[in-house]
């Protein structure tokens, strides 16, 4: 398992194509678990993440493995950027043992240490002051590696982003604190909880660099976690990212979303980042036209696949869950 | 062997941990230039430098989260929350996440941190800055809590903790800070966790202590007249050493629990329950726990002193439930107590 997840994640590292490629599995899942619930296939819930695929692979494209990524519960995409392959991922999602963690975690609770996911966290927040922690370790050790926090705006209001980005920022630590501004926290859009209009702002008040970026392209993600990666990695600590981009679907499953203003959908949904990215590499010669169908069919077919063995995989037995209490 | 405060045995240990283990750092609030507000970091800062002894800004969540952090890749941090009441803003990373860890990663991620937390009343602090709060993490799996009761077993129970892989809340009464014993430094007074002490031992009673408990059991059966106890330190408090409390249970059939928190939800109901289930043939009175009331940690001193359960207190509960053979009401309960 380890090894192809490996080579998934450098052939997003290494080829654009793959990026593109990726972002379409990440969609062609999201879309499916919509499915899985009314087969009555999954237990709980879901936050899903299409709209935002050009975040989880700019940001995953950019990173190395050896990166600690600590991830939200929206964390799918990111997943699968990161290389875990559509059937850990879904396997967790319908709690099979073929899930990244044996089927005992959820849609919430992905991780593979291999590609540098720590267990990602259902608690809005608590994965900054992690990431800051795991920077430190680099730090301390001395090694070049960076450590980053993925978060949602809703998470830029609570304690825990403040005093995370304040501790990377007075030790110099090689942190990447990147949010996903996907315009909604839980329910409530972001201008009815937040007085500015960039959360990037906010590195101000840590002495760190902000930026603003189009989170709908995922070069310019690419091009911004690489700039704030080599930074960290030359010692000259974190930088906060704000990718603005879209939650296609509700907050979770049972939420429509009835709250977004009319035409607000539309309105990102021309600038749908796996479109947008498609024509430019149909632009750029390096795909064809055609391609971008035979892809779609090729993945779909993949993605069902790894569905279909998920649904004759087995549920952790009891035993599981007295497993990995204590180390 | 050595004569040290409990203080000076706590930065005794770390130190030679960290002497030890490159991956050992420690971090929190004045932890470092200023060596602990109770002097638990003595000459750390000195000797290990600032890449791995640091302050931190006064932000429980964010170190707590960073120690996590820093575990969960491969250091041992050791943070210090300089009063236990302060975990209270930092305790979704130590139960939700550090906790949680090993299982959410199938086994493959470890946190190897160490929360040191002052606890317990008797120092005048006031109602927000004595209480004990094992009760906080007392049932999130998961996580080890250790009380140390004096510098005979601080040394050996933080060495402990810092090598265990899990998380580690270690609470350390504040009023024993300053208390001198005699102490076994070097690998052979490292002291496994999970594993209680029985300092005294008697006939008539088990008296189960735990942290600043174990001082006052040891108290009241040093003074009794008509009966000997087997005092019992748990020193760990999860996972408790069932076999010990129960051993000595089945031979003396008596059980008092002495705990300085408050009666309710407190963590002798824990050692009282699985006795009633496991020994209830071995007993002989009903057991009895022993603890403050239902009540913040007065300010005044002699309300301080008359809500920590004393010496004379426990040797009067224990010696009047060995007369009647029925629990004796708390003190709060009896006719005139509250005037």
């Amino acid at each position: 398992m380890s090894s192809d997840v490996l080579a998934r994640r450098e052939a997003v590292r290494s080829d654009r194509t793959a990026r593109y490629e990726r972002m379409v599995e990440i969609r062609t899942l999201e879309d499916a678990v919509r499915g899985l619930f009314a087969e009555g296939l999954v237990h709980g819930t879901t936050h899903t993440c299409q709209g935002q695929e050009a975040v989880a692979v700019g940001v995953a494209s950019a990173l190395r493995p050896t990166d600690t990524v600590c991830c939200t519960y929206r964390g799918h995409g990111h997943a699968m950027a990161l290389g875990m392959t559509p059937l850990q991922v879904c396997g967790e999602i319908m709690g099979r043992v073929v899930g990244s963690i044996g089927g005992v975690g959820g849609s919430m609770h992905l991780c593979d240490t291999s590609i540098g996911l720590l267990p990602t966290f259902a608690i809005v927040g608590a994965g900054v002051p992690v990431a800051a922690g795991a920077a430190l370790t680099a730090q301390v050790r001395g090694t070049d590696d960076v450590a980053v926090s993925l978060f949602g705006d809703g998470a830029a209001n609570i304690g825990a982003f403040h005093e995370g980005i304040n501790l990377a920022a007075i030790w110099k630590l090689p942190a990447i604190f990147i949010c996903e501004n996907n315009q909604y926290g839980e329910y409530s859009p972001i201008a009815t909880t937040t007085p500015i209009a960039n959360i990037a702002d906010r590195a101000g008040s840590y002495g760190i660099p902000g930026e603003v970026v189009d989170g709908q392209d995922v070069d310019a993600v690419n091009a911004a976690v690489e700039a704030a990666a080599a930074r960290a990695r030359a010692g000259d600590g974190p930088s906060l990212l704000e990718m603005k981009t879209y939650r296609y679907a509700g907050h979770s499953r049972s939420d429509t979303a009835p709250y977004r203003p009319e035409g607000e959908f539309d309105e990102w949904y021309e600038r749908d980042p796996i479109a947008t990215f498609g024509a430019r590499l149909v632009a750029e010669g390096l795909l064809a036209e055609s391609d971008v169908d035979a892809i779609a069919a090729r993945i779909s077919g993949e993605v069902d696949a790894a569905i279909d063995e998920v649904k004759a995989a087995a549920s952790p037995g009891v035993a599981s869950m007295f497993e990995n209490i204590l180390a | 062997m050595a004569r040290m405060r409990m203080n000076q045995a706590i930065a005794a240990a770390i130190a030679d941990e960290m002497r030890e283990n490159p991956d050992v750092v420690v971090f929190g609030e004045d932890v470092a230039v200023a060596e602990g507000p109770f002097k638990t970091s003595d000459g750390l800062l000195a000797e290990f430098g600032p890449l791995r002894v640091r302050d931190t800004p006064i932000a429980e969540m964010g170190f707590m989260g960073a120690a996590v952090g820093a575990a969960a890749t491969g250091l041992r941090p050791v943070t210090e929350i300089m009063f236990v009441e302060f975990l209270g803003v930092a305790l979704d990373q130590l139960v939700t996440e550090a906790a949680k860890f090993s299982y959410l990663s199938g086994g493959v991620v470890k946190v190897p941190m160490v929360m040191r937390a002052s606890v317990g009343a008797g120092l005048g602090f006031g109602c927000q800055h004595s209480q004990v709060m094992e009760s906080w993490m007392v049932g999130a799996p998961g996580l080890k809590i250790v009380m140390i009761s004096g510098p005979h077993n601080a040394y050996g129970l933080t060495r402990a903790a810092i090598r265990d892989d899990n998380p580690v809340a270690v609470l350390e009464p504040r009023i024993l800070y300053a208390v001198r014993g005699d102490v076994t430094t070097g690998p052979e007074g490292i002291i496994p966790l999970g594993q209680a002490a029985t300092p005294v031992s008697g006939d008539d009673i088990t008296l189960v202590g735990c942290g600043s408990t174990v001082r006052t059991a040891l108290g009241a059966a040093g003074d009794a007249e008509g009966w000997t106890a087997d005092v019992i330190d748990l020193q760990t408090l999860q996972p408790w050493d069932t076999e010990a409390v129960l051993d000595s249970v089945r031979r003396t059939g008596r059980l008092a629990v002495v705990e300085e928190c408050p009666y309710s939800g407190g963590w002798g109901a824990d050692i009282v329950s699985t006795v009633v289930a496991e020994a209830f043939g071995d007993l002989s009175a009903p057991p009895i726990r022993i603890t403050a009331p239902d009540v913040h940690v007065p300010f005044g001193k002699e309300l301080e002193q008359r809500y920590l359960p004393n010496p004379e207190y426990v040797a009067g509960q224990v010696g009047e439930l060995l007369a009647t053979g029925e629990s004796p009401p708390h003190w709060w309960e009896r006719d005139g107590a509250l005037v």
